[in-house]
């Protein structure tokens, strides 16, 4: 097997205490992502998914252990590993294409590069038509979709995803789960991906983190060998439900052993 | 009568029941007619009270009392002179005020540093009745415009530099983080996230330190003015012309509503990209 795309050595993670005792968000977390794989985290809330990511990304130090993106240790945050969050974080004053263009505009990419590789990442995304938009015009669908966009047209060694879909409604949801999935066939960029929905764990990955309730660690490791291109058919199928079963036995251990 | 009299009343009711629900929105059409039956109504009870000789107008001169003499000041070209003077004295201490207070505001909502540094002054300055601090401004810079440029220029400093720095405390984290991810470095998350980001925010502060500038124009026209609006009303106090301190009071309103509406219509154009828009 080729050398790991991201390893995760040793990762420990504590809060300073504000009052009363330091908190261990994390505690001894290894994990490893392949090249071109999709590496999905689920755990019971407040287990440190976001944290992890964080961490990955370069937001926040840890307090021992280290991160290493192909073999280089990662000291800090970097367009390598783009992040899309939770909330949106789309520029308001920038058009879709202006937060497409913004990473290739620190870097100093021409003009007309930046409008070339701008064009075909809004295509990409299915945005073609919405160029000129600004952020308050769109849905929240299409405000991820665009923060999609905006990080792949960094070109990224990974894509750091931290709940990305957990605003927008169900249907919502599933359609971007899928437009992910369609993204990443075109792209085949790794993907860390993390999520509390499990069948979104599921259906997007190749594998499956379970992270034990705070503080957090990989409680298993779950591969999900099931076929690509997916659909969301296969989430009703009983390969999808026999995983599924699995994790959530394995979520509520974790859930009943915090109340 | 006897039996129309409950139908009435039953409309009446149910019209109650319709647009008196809190928060509910009411139809545009019966809005702008109870805003323009609010106005006349107050211009009809003021018409009464002046017109039929309730109120003297020593106290309360009429409408056209007030337009009269409106239109005398004018022709004699002392309401311009008035006008300009205190237009030139606001802009000049608010420009200023704006000026300094916004980067600092900016610098104070972002770094904790500096809040630690500037917020204690500034929490204690404001509390500070700018009319009390006029015998001290006289003793520095004198009584001259420069004075008058100061009262409205400490007005309004104080105050912008807290709202600014609110503004720019509230920017979300995750905005600069997405922009650290994108490869930006911390000088440009400064100049190409944080700054646009408290844009809307500061335009809008900036809108509403403008018409507090213009409340404290009296006070900086207080001492030894010999023009400005400020000064026409405390002059007219001297003879008892009232009409005339009506109508100092009426140019400050609009002059103070057009900046405002000014300031709307500059939001709208610099910053269409703005959720406020």
């Amino acid at each position: 097997m080729a050398a790991p795309k991201l390893v995760l050595r040793d990762i420990t993670m504590i809060y300073p205490a504000r009052r009363g005792q330091a908190i261990t968000a994390i505690d001894r977390l290894s994990l490893q992502v392949q090249e071109r794989e999709i590496v999905s985290i689920v755990g019971p809330s407040g287990c440190g998914k976001s944290t992890l990511l964080r961490l990955v990304a370069g937001l926040i130090r840890p307090t021992s252990g280290e991160i290493l993106l192909d073999g280089r240790r990662v000291e800090g945050p970097g367009a390598d590993r783009g992040m899309v969050f939770q909330s949106y974080t789309l520029f308001p004053w920038l058009t879709v294409q202006g937060n497409v263009e913004f990473g290739l505009r620190i870097r100093g990419v021409g003009a007309e590069e930046r409008r070339e590789i701008a064009r075909r990442y809004i295509e990409l995304v299915g945005l073609v038509g919405f160029e000129h938009a600004y952020p308050k015009e769109l849905s929240g669908g299409m405000m991820q979709r665009v923060a999609i966009a905006r990080v792949l047209a960094n070109d990224p060694e990974v894509l750091l995803m931290d709940e990305p879909f957990g605003a927008l409604d169900a249907q919502t949801r599933s359609l971007m789960q899928e437009l992910l999935l369609q993204v990443w066939e075109k792209t085949r960029k790794t993907i860390l991906f993390v999520t509390h929905d499990i069948d979104e764990a599921i259906f997007l990955g190749d594998r499956v983190y379970v992270m034990t309730a705070r503080p957090g660690r990989i409680k298993e490791e779950i591969p999900v060998s099931l076929p690509r291109p997916r659909t969301l058919e296969v989430t009703t199928a009983e390969p999808f439900m026999a995983i599924k079963r699995r994790v959530l036995s394995l979520i509520r251990e974790e859930i009943g052993k915090q109340s | 009568m006897q039996g129309r009299r409950p139908g009435a009343r039953g409309r009446f009711l149910r019209a109650m029941g319709e647009y008196l629900k809190p928060q509910e929105a009411i139809p545009g059409s019966l809005y702008r007619t109870i805003m323009l039956a609010g106005g006349l109504g107050a211009l009809v009870v003021w018409g009464v009270l002046t017109y039929g000789g309730f109120v003297s107008s020593l106290f309360l001169p009429s409408p056209t009392d007030i337009v009269r003499t409106g239109i005398e000041l004018y022709r004699d070209g002392s309401l311009i002179v008035h006008a300009k003077a205190s237009t030139f004295v606001i802009f000049s201490g608010w420009a200023m005020a704006a000026a300094l207070a916004v980067p600092l505001g900016i610098l104070m909502g972002s770094f904790k540093v500096v809040e630690a540094l500037i917020e204690p002054v500034v929490d204690f300055v404001r509390y500070l009745p700018v009319s009390a601090l006029i015998p001290l401004l006289i003793l520095y810079i004198g009584i001259g415009t420069a004075e008058k440029i100061a009262v409205i220029f400490i007005g309004t400093f104080f105050q912008l530099i807290l709202l600014v720095a609110d503004v720019s405390a509230h920017v979300s984290k995750d905005l600069l983080d997405a922009a650290y991810t994108l490869g930006a470095s911390r000088a440009h998350v400064i100049t190409r996230v944080l700054v646009p980001a408290t844009l809307p925010g500061v335009m809008d502060n900036l809108r509403i330190t403008m018409g507090w500038a213009w409340t404290y124009l009296v006070v900086a026209e207080l001492v030894a003015a010999d023009r400005g609006l400020g000064y026409l009303i405390l002059d007219s106090m001297r003879g008892l012309f009232t009409d005339r301190i009506f109508v100092g009071l009426m140019v400050i309103g609009l002059l103070g509503f057009a900046t405002d509406q000014f300031f709307k219509w500059l939001h709208r154009i610099l910053l269409p990209w703005s959720p406020k828009v």
